[in-house]
């Protein structure tokens, strides 16, 4: 694998912070993007912007067709087997409101249950809170150990006759934890229980294939993927999206509309009211042809020596603890510093090029569990060099030269 | 821009020993406030006698900004009356967002580099507004009583 060139291909990576080289190290936060992802939203506004699925006129007929290709690249992407089954929506977090919403209003009544693990990001906890209240339900958490990693094991004594569905992020943003989908997914079907899986830190990062998961729902964001902001995708098996009434209505999701009836569209357009963000839909599909053309083993053996080397230099720091040792991780770390603050961490590093985040990371349980306010928190893109890593451990040297540690 | 501007000797040392870091067991007011986006927390504890505060404590945790602002803010109010203070939290607040407003007293001068940190404006400005809100608590027990 090239890095030089990848690292040419992200055009912000030459900008100078605070007169250093930038150490981006903040990807599980948002990842930046390639030329091909700028040049297409550039590219759209200037040669192809109309609205889709109505017009007549060459430039709408244009924007439909690259905007339903880029729904046709998402299918392959995630292995779909129905281009149907990738609905286009804001993000991860539009995702699972959706389904908390509209599957949570034909299948979820008082006294069942929700099932999600302590590794959630708030995202996937929140709306199923709402959808508790709402509807009288109650919220269940599979717990996880001292490494970060859920308590498998005693998996099955979660479920039970009332879990009606179960909701569950791949790999933690928080701790890097990668979970065991496949094994999850079929010891939740053997009980019938469908599962919905929050791909937000993975999708960038591994190989999905929703078929081979035999996930019921799958979700991922496109800032994530080194896609634009505003853009994301939730896939859904046919019968189960057949099943479920629409999320929200308008244009562009109905058959036929009087002030007594309306009729809805078949999928994916019953869930996508209103006109999309069509530039970002198209500029999505660049950026998974961007990630398809560096090949699912360069970036996942690229990103895990980086997790290596980062863990072994963090490990070697003193006062520093890395929160979160499960056994398999993405390119996340989460640490704390022994008597500095996180923020005070962050904004040190970032007089040195270095973009980490610190905070609770949208995990306050996680947080909580492991006694801390916050962490500091580095995460890995195809772009990262171990000279990022490096950067990043002398400037920790700068911040415990500031306080004394 | 150094980043000993921000972190200066005085923010450190009250950073990480805090002082009147402490429940205050015979306040008379307290308020509590967050800042959402560090987790900084911080609760004031006051004894207000009259138009004076004898004496200001403070519990809490967060950044060694917010825990040195609200160590110094607890030391410059203590036996300093109610309206001087709510001016001196006025002026603290704009000198850190505002670049001529004249400088802070005493200590306090200390906090003038945050100002080039956006981002870390609300650390510091989180003891403050959280004092005025044990102050106004305070006024509003006083006024319901007088009814």
């Amino acid at each position: 694998m090239n890095i030089e060139q990848i690292r040419t291909d992200f055009p912000i990576l030459a900008h100078p912070i605070h007169g250093h080289r930038l150490a981006y190290l903040d990807n599980a936060a948002t990842t930046q993007k390639p030329l091909c992802v700028i040049n297409a939203l550039d590219h759209y506004y200037h040669h192809t912007n109309a609205n889709i699925h109505r017009g007549v006129h060459h430039l709408s007929e244009q924007a439909t067709a690259a905007f339903e290709n880029a729904r046709k690249i998402v299918q392959d992407f995630i292995h779909a087997e129905h281009s149907q089954e990738c609905i286009f929506v804001k993000g991860t977090t539009e995702a699972v409101n959706l389904v908390a919403s509209s599957f949570g209003s034909r299948y979820i009544q008082a006294g069942d249950e929700i099932l999600i693990s302590a590794l959630e990001h708030h995202s996937n906890i929140v709306p199923w809170q709402m959808l508790c209240q709402r509807s009288g339900a109650r919220l269940k958490v599979i717990p996880m150990n001292e490494k970060g990693e859920l308590e498998l094991d005693t998996l099955e004594q979660h479920f039970s006759p009332k879990t009606k569905i179960l909701a569950i992020i791949h790999a933690s943003n928080a701790l890097g934890t990668l979970n065991p989908l496949k094994e999850i997914i079929h010891r939740a079907h053997a009980h019938q229980i469908p599962v919905f899986v929050d791909g937000a830190q993975t999708a960038a990062h591994l190989k999905i294939d929703v078929q081979d998961l035999d996930c019921d729902f799958f979700t991922f964001s496109g800032h994530k993927t080194y896609g634009p902001t505003g853009i994301g995708v939730l896939y859904g098996k046919t019968h189960w999206l057949e099943a479920m009434p629409p999320y929200q209505g308008g244009g562009d999701m109905i058959l036929s509309v009087s002030f007594e009836h309306s009729l809805y569209q078949g999928l994916p357009f019953k869930f996508e009211a209103g006109t999309p963000p069509i530039a970002e839909v198209i500029a999505l599909g660049h950026a998974l042809e961007y990630i398809n053309s560096l090949g699912w083993d360069t970036i996942y053996t690229h990103e895990q020596s980086l997790l290596e080397y980062a863990t072994e230099r963090l490990g070697s720091i003193p006062g520093l603890k890395i929160i979160g040792n499960a056994k398999n991780k993405i390119g996340v770390i989460s640490f704390t510093l022994e008597g500095v603050h996180p923020h005070d961490i962050g904004s040190i590093l970032d007089q040195y090029g270095v973009a980490i985040r610190t905070g609770h990371h949208c995990a306050m349980p996680i947080m909580n569990f492991f006694n801390v306010p916050a962490t500091a928190r580095a995460s890995f893109g195809i772009y990262n060099t171990l000279e990022d890593i490096d950067q990043l451990i002398t400037a920790l040297y700068e911040v415990k030269r500031v306080f004394k540690r | 821009m150094d980043i000993r501007d921000l972190y200066q000797e005085l923010i450190i040392e009250h950073g990480t020993q805090p002082r009147n870091c402490c429940v205050l067991e015979n306040a008379n007011s307290s308020a509590e406030g967050f800042n959402p986006l560090c987790g900084d927390k911080v609760c004031v504890y006051l004894k207000i006698d009259n138009v004076t505060i004898e004496k200001a404590t403070f519990t809490g945790a967060g950044c060694a900004i917010s825990m040195a602002s609200a160590s110094l803010m607890s030391e410059a109010i203590s036996g300093k009356d109610i309206s001087e203070i709510l001016d001196l939290s006025l002026r603290f607040k704009e000198c850190l967002t505002s670049d001529s407003a004249p400088p802070l007293p005493g200590k306090l001068a200390a906090f003038a580099g945050v100002r080039e940190y956006p981002a870390r404006v609300k650390c510091a400005t989180l003891a403050w507004h959280t004092l005025e809100a044990a102050i106004k608590k305070s006024a509003s027990t006083i006024t319901t009583e007088a009814l």
